[in-house]
Parts: structure tokens; sequence; C-alpha cells
């Protein structure tokens, strides 16, 4: 029987990828560990090692084809012996041929294809990117509008950052303002606090947020507080930015929404961008911010493309949600990558003849209180969604912002999604089963509409 | 002794200028008479803090600086106006020191709209832009990492400015510290690391806290050079100051162990129970670095015993008036509660 070597998966969050280069030709005797073929995703280029011993029968996809997913065929491998003829060429299909997933129970979340962000509401000239790139150039142009702003964290310099995202910076700025740090997270959130005070505006990556944690003493002790401490002498302007909440299949310790730990903290300001276009113009408003900004973004974003302005001098305001989808029959809240799935379950919802509006609150600290109010007025029913856990939640600030601000408009109590109150399990099955859906948005919808 | 009129309210005589030092010059009595007036008026502003705690008028927290006053002082010595100083909680006298005003120190102490912080810091949060002092931090080591910082930017500026991080022998065990040794080291950053070694954290004595052959020598795996110096007495302090200073502006930092003491509890609710009485005794008696001084200055003629009591004269005056001023200074506007947690963007 010949066998199929399939389309890896580089990372967590890869869904597809580009076949770079074949290093081996149809003939070829391979054994385990050589180098077969090069493989690129948005992120990195990786080597594909053979598994098997064998010779290659056939090379199914050619060098360069763009978009094979992950798992599908890719070359076919003769055992010892074996004729050519045993090769399936015939049926192979171009350029995928899917192997059957590891059958994933019910519901099953998809790493990828979040539901993009909608049109931005824009005239002037735009760019199709990432969101990736979209941080990137908000880095980029804000170093070069501002002598002080450099770039600071593990990996963001010569490796181009673990994700990617400050990829091009050292090219361009070289090492005096994009910095690689050794793993210290606590000591290196602390000297970018007082490289802060000293003058400087840093913006610090943590590889995730999660590491984090090591920090928060230099964040909330340090960073957020210095200014109310010394009457108002010492303003700290630092970014700290990074993804953040769950990625995909890394358990529970490398998937955690820090959104309501950060919002909880005055003397912060906590961003959560969406869209490409907003990631752009929200970090380079959180960079000429002059406080410390937490800066949410999420891994399976970063490959999502969007319409994102050219203009160096487009920003978008921190402290306003926007409207994502109108409609007038339950409003919707949600952040980050959960704005996705809320427009699905509302695409769900419009099936049934229930409108559903759908909003992205973006900025978490100060939380748009206006904008949620006034669709509570217009609807009379609100939804909050989050990947993170439900107690103490941003849902529970949402639920107090609706009885505060709009007791009186409201026709039902506010329904919280939420991620399961565990940590996150590491199973495919029971990762699923831990973060909202579109099928409980949906559900929660109906629920507060009496549906 | 002359004074400008800036100080008559109270600052140390700030800033030295920052070569003599590094030169080698021995201090001349224009010098050692501004320590010894500097250094007193830390112990007199540190007794009437601790009188004005007894009597209901600063709260909280307030850890006196009393004993360790040869540290700051000599070290300050070493110090021009383009450095930056950062440190922990028992931090008075390097305000003092810095040249920041006795009246609003004091103010801050009492919780005032006329402190450094409007009266909202505390005795662990003090601050002033226009001296170089960074504070004043309540987190044991947090400042540690907060002064590489700020000798990072001074670097980044391209500036030729050090950063002085001072931190206890308690904080000496803390992970940040050796977070901040390595990228100190790794990135060659001016900061010099003063480790004020009073022998106790609150009630742990050193020998009850840290392993190895002395702080002075905890930067040896990163390549930082340590000494250990008699932080009682003020010469020796400068002396060593100097030369450590002048390496850490070069890029190479430097850590200096301070063999001090300090008279009172760690805070003001201590009942020392963790040392004697009579060690306490010993030291007030045969090491206190203000004897010390004074007793350099009479002996080796550099001022005779009317000079030395002018001095103590125009201590006890600053440092009445500075009370005065934190007694009668109002406390803040209500509306100040809102202020300063974010700045205008």
């Amino acid at each position: 029987m010949p066998v199929a070597v399939t389309m890896p998966a580089l990372s967590p969050t890869m869904t597809e990828g580009t076949l770079a280069k074949w290093l081996v030709a149809e003939g070829d005797r391979v054994s385990p560990g050589d180098v077969i073929a090069e493989i690129e995703t948005d992120k990195a280029t990786m080597e594909v090692e053979a598994v098997d011993e064998g010779v290659v029968a056939s090379l199914v996809v050619p060098e360069g084809t763009e978009g094979i997913e992950v798992n599908s065929t890719i070359l076919w491998l003769n055992a010892e012996g074996e004729s050519a003829g045993a090769v399936p060429v015939a049926e192979t299909p171009r350029p995928v041929a899917k192997a059957p997933p590891p059958a994933p129970a019910e519901p099953r979340r998809e790493a990828s294809k979040p539901q993009p962000a909608p049109e931005l509401d824009y005239r002037g000239e735009t760019a199709e990117i990432t969101v990736r790139e979209a941080l990137r150039d908000a880095m980029a142009e804000e170093m070069r509008r501002d002598e002080t702003v450099f770039v600071m964290g593990e990996e963001v310099a010569e490796y181009e950052g673990a994700y990617k995202v400050t990829q091009g910076l050292l090219a361009e700025f070289g090492p005096r303002r994009v910095r690689d740090t050794p793993i210290t997270e606590h000591g290196f959130a602390g000297l970018g606090v007082g490289a802060a005070f000293g003058g400087l505006r840093p913006v610090v990556e943590f590889m995730t947020f999660n590491f984090a944690m090591q920090a928060v003493d230099q964040i909330v002790n340090s960073a957020a507080k210095t200014l109310y401490m010394s009457g108002g002498q010492m303003g700290c302007p630092i970014v700290f930015r990074g993804p953040n909440g769950a990625a995909a299949r890394v358990a529970a310790q490398h998937s955690q929404c820090y959104a309501s730990w950060y919002a909880h903290i005055p003397g912060l300001v906590v961003v959560s961008p969406f869209s490409a276009a907003d990631a752009k113009g929200l970090l380079k408003t959180a960079i000429r911010n002059p406080n410390p900004v937490i800066f949410l973004e999420n891994e399976i974003l970063y490959g999502q493309r969007g319409a994102v302005p050219t203009d160096p001098d487009y920003t978008v305001p921190i402290g306003r949600a926007k409207v994502l989808r109108p409609g007038r029959d339950v409003t919707i809240v949600a952040f980050s990558r959960m704005c996705a799935v809320a427009l699905e379950a509302a695409d769900v919802l419009a099936g049934e003849g229930i409108d559903a509006e759908v909003i992205d609150l973006r900025t978490l600290r100060p939380l748009d209180r206006e904008t949620i109010a006034s669709s509570i007025r217009k609807t009379n029913r609100i939804v909050s969604v989050e990947e993170g856990w439900p107690v103490a939640g941003i849902g529970s600030e949402i639920a107090a912002i609706a009885m505060e601000d709009a007791f009186d408009w409201l026709d039902a109590p506010v329904a919280r999604v939420a991620g399961e109150d565990v940590p996150m399990p590491y199973a495919a099955n029971l990762e699923a089963l831990a973060l909202p859906d579109a099928a409980r948005i949906a559900a929660a919808a109906r629920a507060v509409c009496y549906a | 002794m002359s004074r400008q009129s800036s100080k008559k309210r109270g600052g140390a005589s700030a800033k030295g200028n920052g070569r003599a030092a590094a030169n080698g010059a021995v201090p001349d009595s224009d010098r050692l008479l501004r320590w010894y007036r500097d250094m007193l008026l830390i112990r007199r502003f540190e007794e009437r803090a601790g009188q004005m705690y007894g009597m209901g008028l600063i709260g909280g927290f307030c850890h006196l600086y009393i004993g360790q006053e040869a540290v700051v002082v000599g070290i300050q010595a070493c110090l021009g106006e383009r450095d930056s100083v950062v440190t922990g909680y028992r931090d008075h006298g390097h305000m003092l020191a810095a040249g920041m005003d006795a009246r609003g120190v004091m103010a801050e102490l009492t919780g005032r709209e006329g402190g450094y912080s409007r009266g909202k810091g505390g005795s662990m949060h003090m601050f002033s832009r226009e001296k170089n002092f960074f504070g004043g931090h309540g987190i044991v080591a947090a400042q540690v990492p907060l002064g590489v910082g700020l000798g990072f930017s001074h670097r980044y500026k391209g500036e030729d400015g050090v950063s002085v991080v001072y931190f206890g022998d308690g904080a000496a065990n803390q992970g940040q510290v050796y977070e901040s040794l390595n990228l100190a080291a790794l990135w060659e950053l001016p900061v010099l690391f003063v480790i004020e070694n009073n022998k106790y954290g609150m009630g742990t004595s050193v020998s009850r806290a840290a392993a190895g052959s002395g702080l002075h020598a905890r930067g040896g795996g990163f390549g930082i050079p340590g000494r250990l110096v008699d932080g009682m007495d003020v010469r020796a302090v400068y002396e060593a100051a100097g030369e450590a200073v002048a390496e850490a502006r070069g890029g190479k930092p430097a850590i200096l162990e301070m063999e001090t003491y300090r008279y009172r509890g760690h805070s003001m609710s201590d009942p020392a129970k963790y040392r004697t009485r009579e060690e306490v005794n010993r030291m007030r008696r045969d090491r206190d670095p203000i004897e010390r001084l004074r007793h350099v200055l009479e002996s080796e003629g550099h001022a005779d015993a009317d000079a030395l009591k002018a001095i103590d004269g125009e201590i006890r005056e600053i440092v009445a008036d500075a009370a005065q001023f934190a007694e009668q200074s109002p406390e803040p506007d209500p509306s100040e509660l809102y202020t300063d947690v974010l700045l205008e963007a």
C-alpha cells in the first residue's frame, strides 16, 4: 500500500498553508528525517520531514500551491519494492485530498475562519491586510513619528515575533529601538515602566498575556497607580500588548482571558480590537495615549484580513464601542474574537426572524456605557458574550450597566454567555464545550426574546 | 555656612558636583560640614516624624531612616543633576538628600494638600520630577526593575545620567532583583545598585534570610562587581560611591552593599523582640554616623563647637517649620479623590 504524506499543522491555530518548495522528486528514495518540502504560513516557513521510508511515487501538489488544507495529501510514497502503479493518482484531487478529521465531538469549534469583521465605513484609501500586519504597521508608523517609542519583548527582534507581529521592525529601526529581552517578564515589565517614568514610550510585547501574570505587580502597582500616588507628577505612557484568551489546544495555563482582570484596575486603559482596521487604529491611539494601556489581541484573529486605512493619521478613539450589525430585536455585545461568533449567531437568528444588533465593545476600560444603553433602549434586550469566565467577568459589568443606565427599558433579564467556569481542558471536544459558540449565543438571544 | 534661600525651608543640600570622589579628592571642610548638616536634618526630621506619628498626625506605615543617614548622604554627594534616584518604602532620608523640601515631605506624611503627592501617596509614595527622584515604592523590590528602566532611558536618550537604585537586605532575596541585575549587565546600563543592609528585613535577620557569602556578591553570576562598605561612615560611603558611580556611568553596573543599622523598628508598631536593647545601644554608642562625623569635624579642626551648634539650631528651625506647615496645611479637597487617575489623552 502506498503511504500518503499529508499537509502538517505547524502551529495550534494553522488551518492551511502554502507548499513553497519540493526538496524531493518523483523516484527519489527517502528515509525518516529527510527534509522533503518547505511549507509557508503567514507566520513562518518550516521544513517537512519524512516519517516513513520509501520511494516518492508522486508529488500531488505542485510547488507554489497556496491554501492547502491541513491533513490533505501532498505526496504518495511507495514502500520498497512496490510498483508505481499502486498509487491512486487518478483519484487524487488537487489540491485537497482531505484525510478524515479526527472525529471531533459536537459542537466542534473551528479554530479557523472566524466571520470577518463587517466592512469599514471609511472613505479614504485602504489596503487589504491581516490583523497581524495592521498591528505591525501601527507600531512602525508610531515609531517613525516619535523617536521615544520603542518595542521590547521576547523574540520581538531577530525572530520577528513569536507570532510574527513585529515582522520587519528590527530591519527598519535597528536593535536600539527593537529589543529582544530574556525570558524575564517581571523584570522587563518593570524596566518598561521605569523607562516610561524616564520619558520614553515603551511598547512591551508579552508573548501571550498568560505570561504577564509574572509581571502583574509591575503593571498594577507601578504602572497603574503611580500617577495617582504622585499627585499627578508621574505619568506612565506604556503599552502592554500581546495575544489574550484561548488559542487552540494549548490547555489551561495558556488559554485564559484577562479582560476582566485588567478592566478592574483604575489607572489602566484596556483595549481589545476585533477588526484589522481597529487593530491598527486603536494600537496607534494606545501608543499616543499618556497612560498605561493593556492591549489584548487574539492569536486566532492574527491571520484575518480586512480593509485597513493606509493614512498614517488614521486612529480609532479609545472608549467607543462600534455597532457591527444594526438590529432591532436584541442587543449582543462582544469583543475580540467573540464578535465573529456573535455575528454568526446573528445570522442564525436572522433566519428565524430575530433581528440582532451586534456591538463590538473594543474598549473594556472605560466601557462605552452610552452605546450599550442606547442599544438597549432600542432593543429592550441584551446578551453579553465573552470567552473568559463568568464570575466577576465583563458580562457581570454589562449586566450592572444595563440595570444602572437602562433598567426601565429592559424587557428581560440580562443574559450572559461566557466561557465555562473551569480551567481550559486540552481534549478537543472538551475545549469546544468550554467556549461560547454561535448556538449558545443564539439560544441566549432566543431566551431573552422569549422566542 | 551660606545657603541659598530655596533651601531655607529645608531640603538638604542636594546634589554634589559629582566629580570629587571620582577624582579621588579629599572632601574639604565645607563638604564635611554639608554632610553633617544633611545627616542631622534627616535625623531630626525623622525624630519629629516619629513624634507626630505618636500624636496621631501621621497614619498608616511610617518607616524611619534613623541610623542609616550616612548611606544616602554619601551617595548623593557623588551624583549630579542629570542622575536619577529610586528607592523603596524607607524613603524620607532619600528625598531630603535629593534636595526635596522638608515641608512638602512632612505634609505628605500628614496627608495634606501641601504634600509632594498632594496627600495621595503618603510616607512610601513621594516623587519629584524636578529633583529626578522617582519614588518611594511600597512593594519590596519593585523599585529595582524600575531603576533599571530609568537607566535604560538615560542610555536610550544618549544622556550620561546614572540611575541609582536603593533596596534593602530584605528586598535582596526577591526574584525581580536578579532579573534586573541580568538586564542591567546584559544591556550595559548605567545603574548603581545600593543595598542598604540594616541587618533586618522587618523582624528577620539577614542570617536567617540570605544564603551565600554576602549580598554584595550577589551580582557575581552576572559579572557585576560588588563591594562591602561601612555604611555608618559617610566618608567611606562617599569614597566607594565615587568609584562605583563612575563605573556605572560608563555602562558597567555595580553593587554597593552598605553595612548599616536602623535604630528604630521596622515601622512604628514594632515590638523589636528580634534583637536586644544592648545591640541597638552598642551601635548607637560606637558607630553612630553623625557622632562619628562630629568627632572628625572637631578633632581635625574643620569646625568648632559654636559652628556645630549653629547648624543644630538651623536644623531645629527647619524641622519645626516643616512640622508646623504639615500640621497647618489643609487636607486635600474632596474633589482630589477623582483627579490623577488618568492623564487627559
